[in-house]
């Protein structure tokens, strides 16, 4: 498996600005999973900025396998009624933070892996953040995985969501500061500052 | 200047700004190497073209942006969805929280959305959007831009970007536009003038082609 070297110089990122909202979120972007299904997992947060100030215009995306492992997705990513064509998984998700910086998702356990991939858009920042939430438990990750057991503990610690309740848990992101969540480059990305 | 600047202005930029260096992910079995998909069910059929949402066409010299989107090996991003949103011809969003002093235009939203083709083309009608002030204290202007959101074949080509116009005089005095310092990184965030891609008697044509950063999958040879 040969891959040819990267030629064209890539578009950069810039600023998602503060006026995506009518734009963006969409119905039922925040039910990955499909409705009523029992194995629904209820994921929310808040998101924070260096001085412990909530991030009212925040937009996260989500991206996961299905509870089967499947990896390839479905048509039909920002359609949730039945008329899309699709069992109603697709893998993606999309939530604005609120006026008091919190978000809620509602989807199923990715199979094969233990984390939920997220790509955080923020106003007045460059381009935009990847971080991945690793549900509970996720002591078994931690050795095993190959991102979460090359950090430390409490840098560990940003990456792991706390349980909430039986099919809920809780997941904070720091921009900056003590707690500042873990943010991740592929390799081929932009330098963030 | 770009952080400084921008941080400076906007109140609590500064804090949002991770300060820990990226942890670098070298996984080839990266769930984010596959990325959502889009079908025709995504899109409405007029949601390419904004000037035709209203009985009444929205005021501004009315625009055809096209482009390719590709790989950075020129391979064409197929049937994936591209969203855009911008100002109205007088540099107003539609958009609760734009206090500007630009007019709202009742005949415009300036959303739309589209699939790539076949070949990675997208197409979109509308209208040129204004400069707009960002700041009411000091001599701060945006220039004419279209905000494109998009995806690629893998989660890690997901981006946010802006299309600027050829020309503009507040390119050069824009914080975000020069806050990418590689000329030639920036020079991709400019659309040029296209006299083919005019419509007669309706649009002036613009072309913008994107290059989306970031590995994919490696195809195996089973996959279709
Ligand atoms: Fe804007």
């Amino acid at each position: 498996m040969t891959v040819p070297p990267p030629t064209l110089v890539p578009t950069p990122p810039q600023t998602i600005g503060p006026y995506f909202g009518h734009a963006l979120p969409f119905a039922g972007g925040t039910d990955i999973a499909p409705d009523g299904h029992p194995d629904t997992v209820t994921v929310h947060g808040h998101l924070y900025d260096g001085e412990g100030d909530p991030v009212p215009d925040g937009l996260l995306e989500i991206w996961q396998p299905a509870p089967d492992g499947t990896r390839t997705g479905a048509p039909g990513s920002r359609r949730r009624e039945p008329a899309a064509g699709h069992n109603g998984f697709t893998g993606f998700g999309r939530v604005a933070t609120d006026a008091r910086g919190r978000w809620t998702v509602r989807t199923l356990p990715p199979g094969g892996i233990g984390y939920l991939s997220l790509c955080l858009f923020v106003r007045g920042l460059p381009g935009h953040l990847r971080t991945r939430l690793y549900l509970p438990p996720a002591q078994e990750d931690s050795t095993t995985d190959p991102l979460l057991s090359a950090l430390p503990p409490d840098r560990r610690r940003t990456l792991i969501a706390v349980p909430t309740g039986p099919h809920s848990c809780r997941f904070d992101i720091h921009l900056q500061g003590p707690e500042e969540t873990v943010f991740l480059d592929f390799d081929h990305g932009f330098d963030h500052p | 200047m770009t952080e400084s600047a921008i941080g400076a202005s906007s109140p609590g930029v500064a804090a949002r700004l991770p300060r820990r260096p990226l942890v670098g992910v070298r996984d080839p079995e990266a769930a984010e190497l596959w990325g959502p998909v889009f079908g025709d069910q995504d899109v409405g059929a007029l949601d390419a073209d904004l000037t035709q949402r209203y009985p009444g066409r929205p005021h501004g010299e009315c625009i055809a942006v096209t482009g390719r989107i590709t790989d950075r090996q020129g391979a064409p991003v197929r049937r994936q969805l591209v969203e855009i949103w911008q100002a109205n011809a007088s540099g107003r969003y539609a958009h609760q929280a734009d206090r500007g002093p630009g007019p709202l235009d009742p005949h415009f939203t300036g959303v739309g959305r589209c699939l790539t083709d076949d070949q990675g083309q997208y197409r979109f009608i509308t209208v040129k959007p204004g400069a707009y002030p960002w700041h009411t204290d000091f001599n701060a202007w945006r220039p004419a831009h279209i905000h494109f959101s998009l995806f690629g074949t893998a989660f890690t080509q997901r981006t946010v970007t802006q299309m600027y116009f050829p020309g503009d005089p507040l390119l050069a005095h824009d914080p975000f536009f020069q806050a990418v310092t590689d000329a030639r990184a920036r020079a991709r965030l400019v659309a040029t003038y296209d006299h083919e891609l005019s419509v007669p008697g309706r649009a002036l044509g613009y072309r913008w082609d994107i290059v989306l950063d970031g590995p994919a999958a490696t195809p195996r040879e089973t996959d279709a």
